[in-house]
């Protein structure tokens, strides 16, 4: 049997500082190559679970483990777990002005590039590599030459997202609620980024709250979060379930 | 036993007094301790200046004696005992110098790496026996050379005032006059040496100056005198101070810097202050008090200051630009870091007097450890300056909750026809972003100096180009350490 990409067993969160428990007991395995969805409502923790597998300091891991290529994945600090292949699509990706968006990437790209012992790309190499990767994004040379996420629409936030992704070509990407604040136009484009983004070698946790975007992103599993807790698994289907009944019902009857 | 000690004490003691005692000995190396008029006279005569010059560094100091040291500055020091400083100090001889960089302290090996200083001009900087290393004087000789063929005089405060008396004798003083302020007055009595440049009506200068001679251009000590004079329709781009940290034993600095535009005139002045700013406990650090001013005289005419200060452990320094010709324009820009223990109080000082007269104002501070940073700036439209103009925009970013950013911004308006902008934002070095750019691969302190350099772009941009570069690399290590 070969290793699972992420194995997740009976975790528990709190958040720093305030000792509330957020996440109760979750287990999750995430073999190479699948897409696994999380779905659930509002304060369910699905946020808190991709930050946790970020690294975010702001929380506390009680008991479980997290395994990711078979090794205690907290052990690594944030940045190596990215140098490690662990992307992370934000929600609300941050603005970070002054930056241009071109300036970041080569940065972010190196200082991966480093932490692995890889050659840094010179600014030649880089530029080729960002070109390619942006047109197919639908991603504008204008848009790489202003500051990350500065006066971005919702859309263009997610697509530099995606480019992101697609750069640093992670091992396991976790997609937070990538549909919000998108048209369905909108949704479409990026979906489709990141449907060209999936591979044999490369696994992706797609966290939302409704089934639409699971319509463009087809999973080969559904989790079901609700009050910390992983209440129900299954196949696609499930999320088309969860649209009919609603999360209430299905809490219930796990309850 | 005892009587043995007393003996070699009475002996320390004479020996110390005749060392530390009063000498007017030119000779000598050293100006004795202590400030007085033979203090001043003995400088004066080291440097064989006119008797004119000794005159006027003689009224600057009787003045001296009856200021006072001003205390408004948000900034706080031990109080400084003037008579228990050195003067003058001739540079040091090859002797006294460092043989190889294996005799240079390796924390400041470590940074000029950090900053990508070539070997040799790591020696340099480390003071390390110039002949020894590389024959820079050729080097210089050949850009001075440039120069003269340009007809723009570039040389040593003190060789100016022997060689060109007439021109010093014209200009010194005009813009910052020995009465100014406790500081300027200071160093108008006792300044040791600094830069003089001239450029004649019409000449663009062939070269940033200094950039090329910055490493030659050491031991002017710690009462620097500058005097820039730029005739009708010339330009010059001056680059003064160094990326690499300078290590001096003067720990009280007060220098002056004058500008002058005549008529059509442009003159870009640019600054990296990285002087020693103490250890994490604050220890040792300089004190620095700088009193730079720019006077557009003439119509048309533009001086620019671009600053960035990251070193000394108190900083109080106001370029500032006296708009006096008609059309003339004055601009600062600044970025100014504290961390660990570090106080800066700077900012500009805009005299709108000429007719549509415009300045632009651009200061980005930024605090972090246990520092204090005020941006201090004044914007004055005098009475007759008819459609003036001014823009100002102070930011400041906070990394961490112990360090404190003040914005004090005086404006004054005697002309209704006046047009005055000011902007200003506080931020905090956001743990979102933090934590967005490590999610990317950058370790906390890449991602600290990633968000700092797009915070101060705006400036960056001004500076020219290698300076801009170094800066960027020179923020960086000044703000290690200063998260989590």
């Amino acid at each position: 049997m070969t290793t699972p990409l992420l194995e997740i067993r009976d975790l528990h969160v709190i958040i720093k500082g305030e000792g509330k428990e957020i996440l109760k007991g979750i287990s999750l395995t995430v073999p190479e190559g699948e897409v696994h969805a999380i779905m659930g409502p509002n304060g369910s923790g699905k946020s808190t679970l991709s930050n946790v597998l970020a690294g975010r300091e702001d929380y506390e891991i009680t008991s479980g483990t997290i395994l990711y290529k078979g090794k205690d994945l907290t052990e690594l600090a944030i940045e190596e777990r990215a140098a490690a292949g662990i992307f992370l699509a934000f929600q609300y990706p941050t603005e970070i002005p002054g930056v241009t968006t071109m300036t970041f990437l080569k940065t972010a790209v190196n200082a991966q590039r480093k932490a692995r012992g890889e050659a840094e790309l010179n600014a030649v190499e880089f530029l080729k590599l960002v070109r390619g990767k942006a047109k197919a994004l639908n991603v504008s040379e204008d848009m790489l030459k202003r500051p990350l996420n500065v006066g971005f629409s919702g859309g263009e936030k997610k697509r530099a997202e995606t480019l992101q992704m697609s750069l640093f070509e992670p091992s396991l990407a976790v997609l937070d609620e990538t549909d919000s604040g998108l048209d369905i136009d909108a949704l479409k484009v990026v979906a489709e980024g990141v449907n060209a983004l999936r591979a044999a070698n490369r696994s992706m946790i797609v966290i939302t709250h409704y089934q639409r975007l699971l319509d463009y992103i087809v999973p080969d599993h559904v989790h079901v979060l609700a009050h910390g807790r992983i209440i129900r698994s299954g196949g696609k289907e499930l999320a088309l379930e969860l649209e009919r009944t609603g999360y209430a019902d299905i809490g219930e009857s796990a309850a | 036993m005892a009587a043995t000690r007393e003996t070699v004490e009475a002996v320390d003691q004479a020996v110390g007094k005749y060392k530390y005692g009063f000498s007017t000995d030119i000779e000598s190396d050293k100006a004795p301790k202590g400030l007085n008029e033979d203090t001043v006279r003995f400088i004066s005569a080291k440097k064989n200046e006119p008797a004119w010059l000794l005159e006027w560094r003689l009224d600057a100091f009787r003045r001296w004696l009856t200021m006072e040291e001003p205390e408004w500055a948000k900034v706080h020091y031990p109080k400084i005992d003037y008579q228990d400083a050195y003067y003058y100090a001739a540079p040091k001889t090859d002797a006294d110098r460092p043989k190889s960089l294996d005799e240079v302290d390796p924390k400041l090996l470590e940074t000029y790496n950090k900053l990508g200083i070539p070997l040799v001009e790591q020696m340099a900087l480390a003071g390390v026996a110039v002949d020894a290393v590389f024959d820079s004087v050729s080097v210089a000789t050949t850009f001075k050379a440039k120069l003269k063929e340009a007809g723009v005089i570039f040389c040593s405060f003190s060789e100016a005032a022997q060689e060109y008396p007439d021109l010093v004798k014209q200009y010194l003083g005009t813009v910052v006059p020995p009465s100014d302020n406790y500081f300027a007055t200071l160093n108008s009595a006792v300044f040791s040496d600094g830069s003089f440049v001239f450029v004649p009506k019409g000449v663009r200068c062939p070269m940033e100056l200094s950039t090329y001679f910055r490493i030659n251009e050491k031991d002017t000590g710690q009462f620097e005198r500058t005097l820039i004079i730029v005739e009708e329709g010339a330009y010059v781009s001056y680059l003064e101070g160094c990326t690499a940290p300078m290590r001096d034993e003067n720990q009280l600095h007060a220098a002056v810097v004058e500008l002058v535009a005549l008529d059509d005139a442009e003159i870009k002045y640019s600054t990296v202050q990285n002087w020693y700013p103490g250890d994490e406990e604050g220890r040792g650090g300089i004190f620095n008090f700088v009193t730079k001013r720019g006077d557009c005289r003439g119509v048309n005419s533009k001086i620019s200051w671009t600053q960035v200060e990251t070193g000394s452990a108190v900083t109080w320094k106001y370029p500032s630009c006296i708009l006096r010709g008609d059309n003339s324009v004055g601009e600062f820009y600044s970025i100014a870091i504290s961390n660990n223990l570090q106080q800066v109080d700077s900012g500009t000082k805009m005299i709108h007097l000429g007719k549509n007269t415009s300045s632009r104002i651009i200061s980005k501070g930024i605090s972090a450890g246990h520092s204090s940073s005020t941006y201090r700036g004044l914007v004055s439209v005098h009475k007759k300056a008819e459609g003036a103009r001014n823009f100002t925009q102070c930011d400041s970013l906070l990394i961490g909750d112990k360090c404190s950013a003040h914005t004090v911004p005086y404006i004054e308006s005697k002309n209704p026809s006046a047009i005055l902008e000011h902007e200003a934002t506080t931020s905090k070095l956001s743990d979102d972003q933090l934590f967005y750019c490590m999610q990317r691969g950058l370790n906390a302190e890449e991602a600290v100096a990633l968000l700092v350099n797009g915070f101060c772009r705006d400036v960056l941009q001004k500076l020219p180009m290698e300076f801009a570069v170094e800066s960027q690399k020179l923020i960086n290590i000044s703000l290690e350490g200063s998260v989590g």
